[in-house]
């Protein structure tokens, strides 16, 4: 039974996301007793096509002469002509825009049930059975899938990296699907160029609404610049205009997972933990001892952000420099 | 033009979660309903495009697939604004059987622009809008962050990942809805509140659909280890344990 996995680029590069796909569809492939074929569309090198092969892909599929913008119909032909001509049973594709826009559409063209926000293996593969989150994050379902076919998409920094050192065969694919269909047509295209994206970001370091003004936010930027991390806050800090809207985090914003996520003047309401809660450390400063954000923290200093943050500042810069 | 706004009825965000019948199983008891918040926002979204004359907006639906237990969420949509309200008698199943209904309802009611939450916020499933937008066989524009009426089109903000696009799409489709859309949620005046109770709620039976997944099992998380706290006078120890023992630096 052959996986596919779509994998993403971004102009032309593949980034961590699409190789946590590629590991994660290889070890559901030796579950189920095959082999992974990835999915390019767009523009992409040979060499950069080829390194999939590192993460167990032992075939890619490539359609360079994909259309500039994402047309949810159009997508979902070219993936459901690979699913036909791989004769796959199972798709991973990433829980982010894309995923979401057009693994709903592929489950009712392909008639396979879909797991969304997938946060490991399966536990069983006959019936497949994988684990979600549900509740935004308060707590995981086993979802069972019903048909002989199933989507998945995989949630984002859920599965290690696993270099398998193996090496893919890249074939041009061509899907045979009709472009004259496409209704929706894109008028312009705003990149965020240059800025570690919050949702790549392995380091996060955030403020709230203790942080009391927009002008305090010096030193989170500069910590995050230390460490190589990207900055996000909590909602009234963007629903204030101190800070941009992507950088909300939470519930109704993003939900990032990244290694360490560095709370200050934060109260830690559900709504925010709904976002963040997935991160592998959390360290919160807060003046109030009693701030929920304690129970969901892992390292905690009852203090004031303003008068911490520098030191933290000065102190990592003396611990990097060793 | 009508619009369609598909409404999820969530509990509570600040909801307890707890589980029955062996964990297989959502325990609504005591829990408080609300519209899920995606959808308050498509729906305050709607309302502004409908008051603005300069839009051809003729009528604006909400619909819900639930038992009649949902109906205060729905009446809560009325009163926010929507001229009427639709309820499919059926418990909400998985999002092919509620897209599944939700079509028929489309099919039978004509409608321009048809829009649907980027997520139910008990589920998180990201599922609906685009099974329903498939089922019809009509465009779909995800993570909309922005809508507005030109020449008879909806022109679109939407995010992608790394970015974001404008787009512009015809009708009928499928917008799914993300934070952006609207600023704050509209409350229902009383005024609302008094109209809503005159505003049609029709209730039409479930048509036959298959569930395609089950949720078989949930689990709580396990918890957490407490927190290790550090003076604020020991910033340097709290550097320390992140890089030795954390291994985050
Ligand atoms: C439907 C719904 C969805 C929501 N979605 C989100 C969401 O996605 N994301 C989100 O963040 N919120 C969301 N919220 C809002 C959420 O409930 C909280 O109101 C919000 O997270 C609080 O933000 P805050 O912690 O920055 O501010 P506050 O709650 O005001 O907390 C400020 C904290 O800073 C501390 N503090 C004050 N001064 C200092 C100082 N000098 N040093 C250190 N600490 C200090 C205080 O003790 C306090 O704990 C949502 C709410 C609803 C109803
Ligand atoms: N039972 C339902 N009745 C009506 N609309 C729903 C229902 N469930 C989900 N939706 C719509 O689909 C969106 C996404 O839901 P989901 O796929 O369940 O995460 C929601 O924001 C609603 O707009």
């Amino acid at each position: 039974m052959s996986v596919l996995v779509y994998t993403e680029n971004w102009d032309g590069k593949f980034k961590k996301l699409s190789l946590e796909l590629v590991s994660y569809a290889s070890s559901l492939a030796k579950m189920v007793g095959g082999s992974v074929t990835a999915l390019s569309i767009g523009k992409v090198e040979q060499d950069e096509l080829s390194a999939l092969g590192a993460y167990g892909a032992t075939n890619v599929l490539s359609v360079d002469d994909a259309p500039g913008g994402l047309d949810n119909q159009l997508y979902t032909s070219i993936i459901t002509a690979a699913m036909e001509m791989t004769g796959s049973k199972v798709l991973v594709l990433a829980h982010n825009n894309t995923g979401k826009a057009i693994a709903p559409r592929l489950s009712v063209r392909l008639k396979a049930g879909l797991a969304t926000g997938v946060t490991a293996l399966p536990e069983s593969v006959d019936p497949l059975v994988v684990p979600k989150k549900v509740f935004s994050g308060k707590a995981f379902a086993k979802v069972k899938i019903l048909t002989d076919s199933a989507i998945l998409t995989l949630a984002q920094n859920s599965f290690e990296l696993t270099e398998t050192g193996g090496s893919a065969s890249i074939e041009a694919f061509d899907p045979g699907v009709d472009v004259a269909g496409v209704r929706t047509s894109i008028r312009d295209v705003q990149k965020q160029e240059g800025k570690l994206l919050l949702s790549d970001a392995e380091v996060v370091i955030s403020g709230g609404r203790g942080m009391k003004s927009t002008d305090n936010w010096g030193p989170i930027e500069e910590l995050a610049e230390v460490l190589g991390g990207a900055t996000a806050c909590s909602r009234p800090v963007s629903d204030e205009g101190w800070r941009p809207h992507e950088e909300h985090t939470g519930q109704t914003g993003k939900i990032i997972a990244p290694n360490l996520y560095m709370a200050f003047g934060i109260s830690g309401a559900i709504q925010h933990l709904a976002g963040v809660s997935s991160s592998k450390c959390i360290v919160a400063v807060n003046t109030d001892k009693d701030a929920p954000i304690f129970e969901a923290a892992d390292y905690g200093i009852v203090g004031d952000a303003l008068k911490v943050l520098p030191e933290l500042v000065t102190e990592i810069k003396a611990a990097k420099a060793q | 033009m009508r619009i369609l706004v598909c409404i999820s009825n969530v509990p509570d965000t600040t909801t307890k979660v707890k589980f029955s019948n062996d964990n297989t199983a959502f325990d609504d008891s005591g829990v408080q309903w609300i519209i899920n918040p995606w959808d308050e926002l498509a729906l305050t979204r709607t309302m502004e495009l409908k008051e603005d004359a300069s839009n051809p907006v003729s009528n604006v639906t909400v619909v819900t697939v639930g038992p009649a237990g949902a109906e205060p969420t729905l009446r809560k949509a009325l009163a926010i604004g929507a001229d009427d309200a639709i309820r499919v008698d059926a418990e909400s199943g998985d999002a092919h059987f509620v897209a599944a209904q939700l079509a028929s309802v489309v099919n039978d009611g004509e409608y321009d622009m048809i829009f649907c939450g980027i997520e139910s916020s008990d589920y998180n499933g990201s599922a609906v809008g685009g099974m329903l937008s498939e089922m019809l066989d009509i465009p779909s524009v995800s993570a909309v962050s922005s809508l507005r009426i030109e020449n008879g089109e909806a022109v679109i903000t939407r995010d992608i990942d790394g970015g974001k696009e404008e787009v512009s799409v015809p009708t009928p489709f499928v917008g799914v809805v993300q934070k952006g859309i609207a600023k704050e949620p509209r409350i229902a005046a009383m005024r609302g509140i008094m109209m809503a109770r005159k505003k049609p709620l029709q209730v039409v039976p479930a048509i036959e659909a298959e569930p395609l997944i089950h949720y078989q099992e949930y689990v709580m998380p396990e918890p957490k280890a407490p927190c290790k706290m550090i003076e604020a006078d020991q910033v340097k120890e709290l550097v320390n344990l992140l890089q030795n023992e954390a291994k985050v630096l």
